[in-house]
């Protein structure tokens, strides 16, 4: 039995694997948390994807391939606010327009780069083959985001909440933002690497919203997310060297199995036990929530009060 | 002797978003203590205004001066808090009362926004002063509207603000809140609070506000409640529509 458990664990690529992806699972469940909250799900998806070309030309220039991530990332934010602002063009269309063009470059510069790297490996992961310097990077790349996020998680809270009261104090809700999207472009550096880009946006979005099925307190939900993210990241490992799967999309499976379940099981206790609370809190929540969708910040916020500004001085 | 300067002084602002004029050379000013009432149409501008008094938009001509600092400076000094409308505010939110609250410390503290003891006192004053201080530990959407307001008002006393902008404070809330919450208002004017109140409910307004101006892009009345509300003058703001306000002088 406990062979069975342990087995996978005997094999020097299967741990470094394993504590990649512990470390990607924990650092993208803390970043999920937020991007749940705002509204920025399609946002994490977006990004994910626009960096792929920023870590093609970092590697070609032997740059860290975080500051090419970090560029395009932010770019690619930069576009769609443009393509929002200054045209008749919905957000989500100009979402989808900027990011898979970029997604498309990087394919592209993939396949005309004459080198190791495999585009399947890109894509959907390449866990069991970490090299050194892969592990190396994930590891800093994590360290920073967690700390960044951690230190400042109170402003973004309150920038999450109501950045208009942000704006009222003295803080910047636009640097604000530009810190939750460059962690992101960060983090997806770090998810890149075990579970592939395509997967990304699950790690960056189901722990959060497993999380805020189980707790109404921020602060419980910063603890939840990273503790299931981690504990479906050694379970997804696990089953795939038994089942021989695809480690990245196990990964995903399990959080998403255990998302199904949370889901099911607070649907169940809730209709019972929360009536009276749900009829009492019914009156204000049915009257906020059409509007409060459309005055929660939206992804694009860090470009869009210099675009208001502007328009009104010109 | 240096006269004090007003709380709130808004001078010929023009604010322009493409090409809709929100604000037209708007003047107003409000000393001191005084509750005030703005009432407009929807798209009178109200919203502008209160963005331009806090900041968030820049006018293109005319400024603002909130006890005489420009906005940037009487932000940093926090002195201006905001009460949002409900819409403003996701009610699933996972925050608490008192974590609403202890934000409006959060210009006080360092940058990780740590709370003293001292910042807890004041939050637990701030819950108290509005009555909510057996409900600091419920989720902010499992208060009614109108303890969400007086929580909002709490924070802006935890802030530490002398000038307070409430953005419809008594939509959809009944009329016992509504009455607390102007007895709350009145009782902060008293204290020396500035209190700009943007509101419809214009039946309340005489036991809200010691003044009232109507706002149609530019300011086109500035006096009492009962000067402000009278039949004349608000069919110039309301542009005729059919309005029916019994009871209000």
């Amino acid at each position: 039995m406990i062979d069975i458990l342990l087995e996978p664990f005997s094999y020097q690529f299967m741990v470094v694997a394993l504590t990649t992806t512990v470390i990607a699972a924990i650092v993208c469940a803390l970043l999920s948390c937020w991007l749940v909250l705002m509204g920025w799900s399609l946002m994490g998806d977006a990004v994910s994807h626009a960096v792929l070309p920023g870590v093609v030309l970092a590697y070609l220039l032997g740059a860290p391939f975080s500051v090419g991530a970090l560029a395009f990332g932010l770019a690619a934010v930069g576009l769609i606010g443009v393509v929002r602002d200054r045209s008749a063009i919905k957000e989500d269309a100009a979402i989808g327009i900027v990011f898979t063009t970029l997604f498309a470059f990087g394919l592209v510069l993939v396949s005309l780069t004459p080198s190791q790297v495999d585009l399947g490996h890109i894509i959907f992961g390449s866990l069991l083959g970490v090299s050194l310097a892969g592990f190396v990077q994930v590891v800093v790349l994590a360290a920073v985001a967690t700390t960044l996020l951690l230190f400042k998680r109170r402003d973004l809270v309150l920038y999450a909440f109501d950045p208009v009261h942000a704006h009222a104090i003295g803080l910047n809700p636009r640097r604000l933002g530009a810190l939750l999207l460059g962690i992101l472009a960060l983090t997806s550096v770090v998810a890149m690497q075990a579970v592939g880009v395509v997967l990304v946006v699950a790690m960056l979005v189901i722990p959060g919203a497993t999380a805020s099925l189980l707790s109404k307190r921020f602060s419980t939900i910063l603890w939840i997310a990273p503790a299931t993210a981690a504990g479906c990241a050694v379970v997804g490992i696990w089953a795939s060297y038994h089942l021989d799967a695809a480690p990245g999309g196990m990964v995903v499976l399990a959080q998403g199995l255990l998302f199904a379940a949370v889901f099911v099981v607070t649907r169940l206790r809730s209709v019972p036990a929360g009536r009276s609370r749900t009829n009492r809190a019914a009156q204000s929540v049915t009257d906020t929530q059409t509007a409060s969708v459309a005055t929660r910040p939206s992804a694009t916020v860090p470009v869009a009060p210099t675009t208001r500004t502007s328009t009104a001085s010109e | 002797m240096t006269p004090t300067p007003p709380a709130v002084e808004v001078t010929e602002v023009t604010v322009r978003y493409g090409d809709v004029l929100a604000l037209d050379r708007a003047s107003v000013t409000v000393e001191p203590g005084r509750v005030c009432g703005m009432i407009g149409m929807n798209g009178a501008g109200k919203s502008t205004l209160f963005s331009t008094i806090m900041g968030l938009v820049r006018p293109e001509s005319g400024e603002v001066r909130i006890h005489g600092h420009p906005p940037a400076a009487a932000r940093r000094l926090g002195l201006v808090s905001h009460v949002p409308q409900n819409e403003a505010i996701d009610p699933n939110f996972p925050v608490s009362v008192r974590d609403v609250v202890m934000m409006g410390r959060y210009g006080h503290l360092g940058p990780s926004r740590h709370p003293r003891r001292a910042d807890r006192r004041i939050v637990t004053d701030a819950l108290d002063a509005v009555g909510l201080g057996d409900l600091a530990t419920r989720q902010i959407g499992q208060l009614s509207g109108g303890q969400r307001k007086r929580a909002f008002v709490a924070r802006g006393i935890a802030q530490g603000a002398t000038v307070m902008l409430l953005d419809e404070p008594f939509a959809g809330v009944d009329k016992a809140s509504e009455a607390t919450i102007i007895a709350l208002l009145r009782r902060l004017a008293a204290d020396g609070t500035t209190v700009v109140v943007s509101t419809h409910d214009l039946q309340a307004l005489p036991a809200l506000a010691d003044e009232a101006f109507l706002l149609l892009h530019k300011v086109i009345r500035h006096g009492t409640p009962s000067e402000v509300l009278a039949p004349e003058v608000l069919v110039q703001a309301f542009g005729g529509a059919d309005l029916v306000v019994e009871g209000a002088r």
